[in-house]
């Protein structure tokens, strides 16, 4: 009895806490979580949010629908080019306005593209957070070529502000179809490279198989989406089940992989940016002629009522509800963040791991903070 | 020369005090070669990493940015010693000299040429392991003393670690002395001289015992794929979280000192040291510091290589590929080995 007795005392451990943020490589931003740990095994994960939040709901409130938009572009800033769409698509549903087909094409190969570079932004800070440095300059290069392609066409890289209530700010640039044919070309060389540098990788593959598993069953009771769910075989792709713009005109796959850890969310991104390279080819020669907006009077009011519509976003699904009293402002306004919710489930999937778990299985969530928190 | 300057020197003044005189002017040769070869492995590896992630890397300082690292040693000498106020003073202090000396010591014994080595005992391979595995008490010194959760758990992974991969260190090495007979370096490479590379003397058994030194000497020297000390996107920087200034210049220089002493090592003990390929330089002294050179940048550049290719392990991970892959299979090789010299199969 007493030898019992000592052993237990001297290897007694004890949990702790470790802030683990707001200022954390791994984290992305300003995301704060309180990790109970015990030695390297993770017991519980607390998220505490509210570090970058700038109340854009709020804001909303006191902004005509034209300035809505551009608000938008600072939630989920690596599509902000799908945000702008998501309230654009509100309120022209809203007014019951058809914009024209070209704007709908236009609309479709600028969403598919900010996903690629969307998902190539992921793909090297994925392999940054589980430790290969070289993935991070490689997706930067064919990036690079995406955002250059924005520029010329609407004068911003990142923060777009391209979709306005109704159609398009402006044309899209001459050299437009050119630039995004070459990158096509240029991107279906380059994309197996990530797989020859990081998918096949032993190490990397021991890191992510296995490693934060989601359950079909909890990715549907956390609500979780886009390549997360599709990563447990939820299928949610919004562009299929409740489609928008272009969509319903193109052939493309719904990937789904079902085994719910790390490597299936990392598989189901990079066959996006296959299916997305498809959407593109399809589209590019068959921009239809026509006007690039619908004119809507300078201020913009919406009949009463509630509305709402969801996009597919590179993270998962974006819905944006109005609630309009009449007037040239929504009453109240709410947006419904895929972040949040992927990162809900982050405990679910974490605890009982290690801190390197934690790391890699967050890196295949693809937090964008100024997302979840608004 | 260095006879001459011997010879001088005790010609000139009394015994014990040229004793003294060579003793100093030793370690400030040592001194130099370890600040000169820390501060180019430093400006090598940000050419390397730039070169596999088609960047330029430094260009500024100086031509093809060779003054890069020099000036920015200076600015950490210059840099205000910042520290935690609860850490632990004098631990928090000794911790980079742990970390710095005992790779200044072990780089005594390395033999540059064949009169260039500074201490050739005849335990030479026992000494390099056993000083280079003391470095290890730095880094759990400095992680312990901080007072920060992160340098803890850096620290401890460490430990682990170095515990670990000590072993295969050793026993790979242990290999290829059951093949020379004896531990000094200066008769091993005379060996070599004699027998060629005991790579090639060795032959399978030899070259799995140097893949297996090349896995443990990258874990002993904490360098990706096995940075899991400093892995800075779980642990911020690790162990040297909280040290900055010149005390985090002594970590971040011993790193790539203790890198370079890894190659020396596996130059030494498995291509012939200073030796010529074949012999075909032989006879002609000053090539030798050069042949060593190549062939340390060789090696060097394929540590440089795993790092900016693969991803980092988990710490279960590296763990078990220490106790059930490489430990076992060292421990046959030995075997092997063995009997591949009874037999008499050598080359």
């Amino acid at each position: 009895m007493t030898k019992d007795k000592i052993t237990n005392d001297s290897f007694k451990t004890q949990e702790y806490f470790v802030n683990m943020g707001p200022q954390h490589p791994a984290t992305h931003g300003v995301l704060r979580l309180i990790l109970t740990i015990d030695g390297e095994i993770i017991k519980n994960i607390e998220p505490d949010l509210g570090y970058i939040h700038r109340s854009i709901e709020k804001m909303c409130e006191r902004d005509s629908y034209q300035q809505i938009v551009h608000l938008t572009d600072r939630m989920d800033y690596l599509s902000s080019h799908i945000n702008n769409h998501a309230v654009c698509l509100t309120v022209e549903k809203s007014l019951e306005l058809e914009v024209t087909d070209r704007v709908k094409v236009i609309r479709t190969i600028i969403d598919e593209l900010t996903r690629i570079a969307s998902h190539t932004l992921w793909w090297g800070v994925m392999g940054m957070d589980v430790g290969a440095l070289t993935t991070y300059f490689l997706a930067f290069r064919d990036r690079e070529m995406i955002n250059d392609i924005f520029e010329e066409t609407c004068g911003a890289r990142l923060t777009m502000n391209y979709n306005i209530p109704g159609g398009l700010m402006n044309d899209i640039h001459p050299n437009f179809i050119k630039r995004v044919k070459e990158f096509l070309v240029h991107f279906r060389k380059k994309l197996p490279e990530y797989d020859s540098l990081l998918t096949n990788n032993v190490i990397f593959q021991k890191r992510t198989k296995g490693v934060g598993i989601l359950s079909y069953k909890d990715a549907i009771s956390y609500g979780v989406s886009g390549p997360v769910a599709r990563g447990s075989g939820y299928s949610s792709d919004v562009r299929k089940i409740h489609s928008y713009a272009a969509y319903d005109k193109v052939n493309f796959d719904e990937v789904l992989f079902t085994e719910g850890d790390t490597l299936s969310r990392y598989k189901v991104r990079i066959a996006e940016m296959w299916e997305s390279m498809k959407i593109i080819e399809q589209l590019i020669d068959n921009i239809p002629e026509g006007d690039i907006s619908v004119p809507t009077k300078a201020v913009i009011k919406l009949p009463k009522g509630e509305f709402y519509q969801k996009v597919e976003t590179a993270r998962g699904e974006l819905g944006v509800y109005i609630n309009s009293t009449g007037t040239k402002n929504p009453y109240r306004m709410k947006f419904r963040s895929p972040g949040l919710s992927n990162l809900n489930a982050l405990n679910q999937m974490v605890v009982g791991g290690k801190i390197g778990d934690l790391v890699a299985t967050m890196a295949s969530l693809d937090i964008v903070v100024p997302d979840i928190d608004r | 020369m260095i006879k001459t300057i011997h010879d001088w020197l005790f010609s000139v003044m009394p015994e014990w005090a040229a004793s003294l005189t060579e003793m100093v002017l030793i370690a400030v040769f040592y001194l130099t070669l370890f600040a000169v070869i820390g501060l180019y492995l430093v400006l090598l590896e940000r050419k390397v990493a730039a070169w596999f992630q088609m960047r330029k890397g430094p260009n500024r300082v100086g031509p093809w940015g060779l003054f890069q690292t020099m000036a920015d040693a200076l600015k950490l000498v210059t840099k205000e010693l910042t520290g935690t106020t609860k850490a632990d003073k004098f631990l928090y202090n000794l911790a980079p000299y742990f970390v710095i000396v005992t790779a200044l010591v072990a780089m005594s014994v390395i033999p540059f040429t064949q009169s260039v080595q500074a201490f050739d005992i005849n335990i030479g391979v026992f000494f390099l392991l056993a000083v280079s595995s003391i470095g290890v008490i730095g880094i759990l010194l400095g992680g312990w003393s901080s007072n920060n959760k992160y340098s803890l758990i850096g620290a401890m992974r460490s430990g682990v670690q170095t515990i670990s991969y000590e072993l295969s260190v050793g026993l790979s090495l242990l290999t290829m002395v059951l093949l020379t007979g004896t531990l000094q370096l200066s008769e091993i490479i005379a060996n070599q001289q004699e027998h060629g590379w005991l790579i090639l003397q060795g032959h399978i058994p030899a070259i799995i015992a140097f893949m297996i030194f090349m896995i443990a000497g990258t874990a002993e020297t904490n360098r990706a794929p096995f940075d899991l000390v400093e892995a800075e996107s779980e642990l911020g920087a690790g162990f040297h979280t909280e040290y900055s200034g010149m005390k985090f210049a002594y970590f971040f220089l011993a790193e790539f000192i203790n890198m370079f002493i890894i190659a020396s090592i596996a130059v030494t003990i498995f291509f012939g040291g200073w030796l010529s390929p074949f012999g075909i330089t032989e006879g002609i002294i000053w090539l030798q510091p050069i042949w060593f050179t190549v062939k340390v940048v060789g090696i060097i550049f394929l540590m440089m290589w795993f790092r900016w290719t693969f991803p980092r392990l988990r710490i279960d991970q590296l763990l078990k590929l220490e106790w059930k892959y490489l430990l076992p299979l060292n421990l046959m090789n030995i075997v092997i080995m063995a009997i591949v010299i009874w037999l008499g199969w050598t080359i």
